[in-house]
């Protein structure tokens, strides 16, 4: 289970969160101006890399206030939290190990962060 | 097709100390072309390559997967099978499955344990009462075998169901006779084994990096063991698909999260039929060897660690727990997490794209497994013909433009 460092409460248990999906999502300015195909994008297509990952937060059971958060989704470590409305840190700041697109060493599979442990 | 297993087989063989079975498929380095290459030995994956070859007589074509076969969401699920889902669409293309299903051990000569033991959908409020008895509806007119099962059917089915004296009684669930469950690895490997003797070459331990494009046609695939050529390529990594697919640019509407399962001690029997409950979120049945298999619901948020939370575990087992008070006292062997791709319709894709020869088998969220053969058997359709079969027409990439979804969420019992 994740600890996450609200920005408002501090340290809860994940449990008290909900996610809200992708972080940083735009809009389309002008909706009846954009192609099907467009608008489509927006309204199902959202980022799910495995690795660095920009996210939103709501503390559900808590202050109710929503947050971003950079987490690694291949091991789950949260990187940085912050405010709604601050600027997305850049991807460059988190040191990405990851070695193959699909985040796992050369050969083999499963889940190298309970390897690890 | 030669026939591997017998009685007089393992008679012979248990004279030998069954040392001396030949293996069952071959592991052979890879070629440096093939004409289709499949990503992903899951069932799948590997039911693909093995209808390609039957079906549609294709040769040179190649399985290739990173871990070992089935080790993904094929060794991960909770192996129930059913068909009884809402819409017309989604209800032809796992009736296919199950159909497939029923003849598959004597298809592959492989006993994949399938056990039509029925399965149970429970209803705990009105609203479930309404939206279970319109989807039996829905069922019986798509031919499919699901009825209206009363709480006093119920309890003689399942009499451990504490259907009564609970937070949510049981007012009633759908039930389909024709459902059930079936061995998880013996379906990979029953592929996998049929698939090698058609001159498949599953390389396992192969991990792909980068599926490569040329002027708008797939060239090949980067992998751990060097560069291979393919004129077509299928794409059926489940959890992992978005990821493969973004390294050819495209875009795929799936988000991936850990889905987690857990099974018990084994006990005597005690249930035998699959029982799943939408509103509390809980499904159980009883493997052959005795385990409570269980399942639980995804987790809030992407992830690719095959673990999840533990809170996810709690829920289901209170749940567990309030429907069948006897599993009080027992104790939890294993806990696991599987990395399922979920479309926002919550049904599947198997499709083109735009890019000439790729192809994806994808979004299949948390109900992957049940659709094994037919998934692979469609899928072959479409790789092999370049078009798809008319059952999985509906389930192209293109309904998120064009809005026609198929809706699943929810309509099909939740937890597929």
């Amino acid at each position: 289970m994740l600890l996450i460092n609200c920005p408002y409460c501090g340290e809860r248990d994940q449990s008290e969160f909900t996610n809200g999906g992708e972080a940083h999502v735009a809009r389309p300015k002008d909706p009846s101006q954009v192609s099907d195909r467009e608008w489509s994008e927006y309204v199902f297509i959202r980022a799910n890399p495995k690795g660095i990952y920009y996210e939103r937060w709501v503390h559900t059971h808590g202050c109710r206030k929503w947050f971003n958060a950079v987490r690694n989704t291949s091991t789950d470590e949260i990187l940085k939290v912050y405010k709604i409305g601050d600027p997305p840190p850049p991807i460059k700041e988190f040191k990405n190990t990851l070695k193959s697109p699909s985040g796992e060493p050369d050969v083999g599979s499963g889940n190298f962060t309970v390897k690890k442990i | 097709m030669k026939k591997k297993y017998s009685i007089f087989n393992i008679i012979k063989n248990a004279f030998s100390n069954n040392e001396n079975w030949k293996k069952m498929w071959r592991n052979p380095e890879p070629r440096k072309f093939y004409d289709i290459i499949i990503i992903g030995g899951g069932g799948h994956g590997l039911g693909t390559a093995y209808y390609l070859a039957k079906e549609h007589g294709l040769k040179n074509i190649a399985v290739i997967e990173k871990g070992w076969l089935g080790g993904g969401n094929t060794g991960r699920n909770t192996t129930i099978i059913r068909s009884n889902y809402l819409w017309d669409e989604s209800a032809h293309l796992y009736d296919h499955s199950l159909k497939l299903w029923e003849n598959l051990s004597s298809e592959l000569n492989y006993n994949v344990m399938f056990s039509q033991r029925g399965v149970l959908n429970l209803a705990h409020n009105e609203h479930d009462v309404k939206e279970i008895k319109r989807r039996v509806s829905a069922n019986k007119l798509n031919g499919i075998d699901s009825h209206w099962a009363d709480p006093k059917q119920i309890k003689k089915l399942v009499p451990i169901m504490n259907i009564e004296n609970c937070r949510y009684p049981v007012l009633g669930a759908s039930y389909q006779p024709r459902a059930g469950t079936a061995r998880h690895d013996a379906v990979a490997w029953g592929y996998a084994m049929r698939a090698d003797e058609l001159g498949v070459d599953i390389i396992q331990n192969c991990e792909v990096k980068k599926i490569r494009t040329k002027n708008g046609k797939v060239y090949g695939i980067e992998t751990t063991k060097g560069i291979i050529r393919a004129k077509r390529v299928g794409v059926v990594a489940s959890g992992h698909t978005s990821v493969l697919a973004e390294t050819a640019g495209i875009k795929l509407p799936l988000q991936s999260k850990p889905l987690q399962a857990l099974v018990s001690e084994p006990i005597k029997p005690v249930i035998n039929t699959v029982v799943m409950s939408n509103a509390v979120h809980a499904y159980v049945s009883q493997s052959d060897k005795g385990e409570l298999v269980i399942g639980a619901g995804t987790d809030g948020y992407n992830s690719f660690t095959q673990r999840g939370g533990y809170n996810i575990v709690e829920d289901t087992l209170r749940a567990i727990i309030e429907l069948y008070p006897i599993f009080g006292k027992m104790k939890m062997l294993r806990q696991w997490g599987g990395i399922v791709d979920i479309c926002p319709d919550a049904s599947p894709i198997i499709s083109k794209c735009e890019i000439e020869g790729l192809y994806f088998n994808c979004g299949w969220g948390t109900g992957g497994f049940k659709a094994t053969p037919g998934s692979a058997n469609l899928f072959a359709y479409t790789v092999a013909k370049d078009n798809p079969h008319s059952i999985n027409a509906p389930f192209s990439l293109e309904r998120f433009v064009s809005g026609r979804l198929v809706d699943e969420h929810g309509a099909a019992a939740v937890a597929h």
